[in-house]
């Protein structure tokens, strides 16, 4: 899948980013003036112990969740100015996600859970097979198309997982944590195929972790969060 | 999201939870069942009164009496008789004036009389009418033992079953038999030739026998119209009446007010048929200009209407109890779902689904619940109605009465039903539609 993307161009840039929850008479400062721009075709690992902020991050980029200060520009569009639609749109479009605990559909065979992102789209049905094909044999699981999650491994559900947000032909793929749930060995063959995937599409990824060896061995760059605010911009490797 | 996607996922999603779901649906059906059970027996009730009603030529028809009449409708309060002095007699004359008005298909006398039958040689007291051939129609002979008169002309006796009871309490076996009828004709006198203190006119009354053939007997009382004087209990064709000249009740008073010619009998009063209701008024009217009394069922007829009406109102009130217990169950439903789906929202709007598309998603399954409901329900008022006929049937079966269908689903109740089931489950889904939709994504992802 070639990218129209020419690598160096940002793809992401957070300018003064907040996140502030209101707790009563106390203010949460979730994401607190958070600026990092991540270029087109990037590996970025986003570090950090829990609580911080990293996640929070992660969902004002998906498009999820709503920034209180700053703009998340994303190629070009400013997040925060978008509608509760055009957010939808961008979501569908634009970013592919995935999760710690996989979410995906239980009652939903690899399949149909993999084709749910094309119906959202509104994409015709003739061509969905082709593509729900095309994304799960890229992650290795075309002859499991048939199974429910439930009679899968955790790598193959993550897997699956990683089939789903790319089926759009996303530009951007964000995840949180894809190998928190997983043992190491599956967890660095997870992070293989993300790498391949960023490689083979040139697709940009940004990753919340806290498993440094990880990020240090497969990202192309570290990102560090603490209390909300960005304490290591990393470099490129 | 297309529609037939929403369909297939909100489908989907029903199977899910089958149980929890059809008890819901079954809810529905419940309300609807019992709202179209009700409503159909409203329909059926109202069907039955005012087919009976316009069969009997109750509603399209005008009673005319002499103004001058001592009682009955038409006679007014002693102000207007005083008024009425002048007022015309009812002979031919006005007969054939009225049956030349528009909209009218029949005037015919009321003609009813004293006499006495002899049937196997004993003597029976009774009043006889005469009946229109029109009366066949008017539904009063469905189910009646016999048959109704073979002709207009036809020297033959219908029975109302108390009388036929006193002649003979197998009343099957009086039909074909012979019976006499005793009774006072009516003759004209000539004026007393040079008393000129004697008014001109007068009758004599003298008895008559005439031999007729019980043909049937009946069990309602076709002959108990207005401004008649009492039930006929022997029913003849009224142009055989016509030709006995019996003296009426009304010839003594004719006499007495110096209103009547010994050759031109009056009548007590005339039914005239109007070709339907909405003639009746205008004619009434006319009729009253003539200079006659005259009296309809207009009024009452509207007066059934507004209680049926209201009938239906408290009806579906009624009924619509149980539909607002199935639209609680509805919402329920829904609001348990968003619970249990509550992490699955949050994933379909990570994937890119928009608000309207997750509301669209649960507004599909309450309709879904609906229509199914609806149809169920529809169904199952229909089945109701139908056993309840059955029961009717049986009891008036055994009552020895004819069966009568007191349900009836008319086509517009089914679209109703399934309709009323659909938008109620809609408007229940209203609510819980739009909190799915309102669901903040990142919350229902942390959801566990």
């Amino acid at each position: 899948m070639p990218t129209d993307q020419p690598n160096g161009q940002p793809a992401i840039h957070l300018d003064h980013v907040a996140r502030h929850y209101t707790l009563g008479e106390s203010t949460i400062r979730a994401v607190d003036d958070v600026s990092l721009t991540v270029p087109a075709g990037e590996f970025l690992a986003l570090l950090g112990s829990s609580g911080s902020g990293k996640s929070t991050l992660l969902n004002l980029i998906a498009g999820l969740d709503r920034p209180t200060g700053g703009a998340v520009i994303v190629n070009n569009q400013d997040l925060s100015k978008m509608s509760s639609l055009e957010l939808a749109r961008y979501r569908r479009q634009t970013v592919g996600m995935v999760f710690q605990s996989f979410n995906l559909l239980p009652r939903m065979t690899l399949e149909e859970n993999v084709e749910l992102p094309l119906r959202l789209a509104e994409v015709d049905r003739g061509d969905r097979a082709a593509r729900v094909h095309e994304a799960l044999e890229r992650v290795s699981l075309a002859k499991r198309a048939g199974h429910r999650p439930s009679e899968l491994s955790g790598g193959e559900q993550q897997r699956a997982a990683i089939a789903r947000a790319l089926v759009n032909r996303p530009k951007i793929l964000l995840a949180d944590e894809p190998t928190g749930n997983l043992d190491s060995a599956t967890g660095e063959s997870i992070l293989t195929l993300l790498r391949e995937i960023q490689k083979n599409l040139g697709m940009t990824i940004v990753m919340v972790t806290h498993e440094r060896p990880l990020a240090e061995r497969f990202a192309d760059r570290l990102a560090v969060m603490g209390d909300g605010k960005l304490l290591s911009n990393g470099a490129a490797r | 999201m297309k529609s037939r996607d929403l369909s297939d996922l909100a489908f989907r999603n029903l199977r899910e939870a089958a149980l929890r779901n059809s008890l819901t649906t079954l809810g529905i059906a419940v309300g609807v069942a019992s709202l179209v059970a009700m409503l159909s027996l409203g329909v059926g009730l109202q069907e039955l009164a005012s087919k009976r009603l316009s069969r009997s030529g109750l509603f399209d028809s005008v009673f005319v009496t002499p103004k001058t009449n001592l009682r009955g409708p038409g006679g007014g309060p002693p102000a207007q008789r005083a008024a009425a002095s002048n007022a015309r007699p009812l002979d031919d004359a006005a007969r054939s004036e009225i049956s030349s008005l528009p909209n009218v298909v029949e005037v015919y006398p009321q003609l009813r009389f004293y006499s006495e039958v002899r049937y196997d040689g004993k003597p029976y007291a009774t009043v006889v009418a005469g009946l229109p051939e029109s009366s066949k129609a008017s539904g009063a002979f469905d189910g009646m033992q016999g048959k109704f008169f073979s002709s207009a002309n036809a020297n033959e006796a219908i029975l109302q079953i108390e009388f036929a009871k006193e002649l003979d309490p197998q009343t099957s076996s009086l039909i074909g038999k012979d019976l006499i009828l005793r009774y006072g004709e009516r003759q004209a006198l000539a004026a007393h030739p040079g008393d000129s203190a004697e008014p001109s006119g007068g009758f004599s009354v003298v008895l008559k026998e005439k031999h007729l053939s019980i043909i049937g007997v009946v069990e309602t009382e076709p002959a108990s119209g207005f401004g008649g004087f009492g039930s006929g209990r022997l029913l003849i064709p009224l142009p055989v009446a016509e030709t006995l000249r019996a003296a009426q009740v009304n010839d003594l008073r004719d006499v007495v007010r110096g209103s009547a010619s010994s050759d031109k009998p009056t009548y007590a009063s005339l039914t005239v048929r109007a070709k339907g209701p909405s003639y009746v008024e205008a004619l009434e009217t006319t009729i009253k200009n003539m200079g006659f009394g005259a009296f309809s069922l207009l009024d009452a007829s509207k007066g059934l209407r507004i209680f049926f009406i209201v009938f239906d109102l408290l009806l579906f009130i009624f009924s619509s109890l149980a539909l607002a217990v199935a639209t609680l169950g509805i919402i329920n439903t829904l609001v348990m779902a968003i619970l249990e789906r509550r992490r699955e929202i949050g994933i379909l709007k990570a994937l890119g689904a928009a608000d309207g598309d997750v509301k669209q998603l649960f507004f599909v399954e309450a309709g879904v619940m609906g229509l199914f409901g609806g149809f169920l329900g529809v169904g199952l008022g229909w089945l109701i109605g139908r056993a309840l006929n059955f029961g009717t049937a049986v009891y008036l079966h055994r009552q020895n009465l004819p069966s009568v269908d007191i349900f009836f689903v008319p086509w517009w109740l089914v679209l109703f039903g399934i309709g009323f089931a659909i938008l109620v489950s809609l408007a229940a889904g209203l609510y819980p539609a739009s909190r799915a939709a309102r669901l903040d994504p990142v919350q229902a992802l942390r959801y566990e």
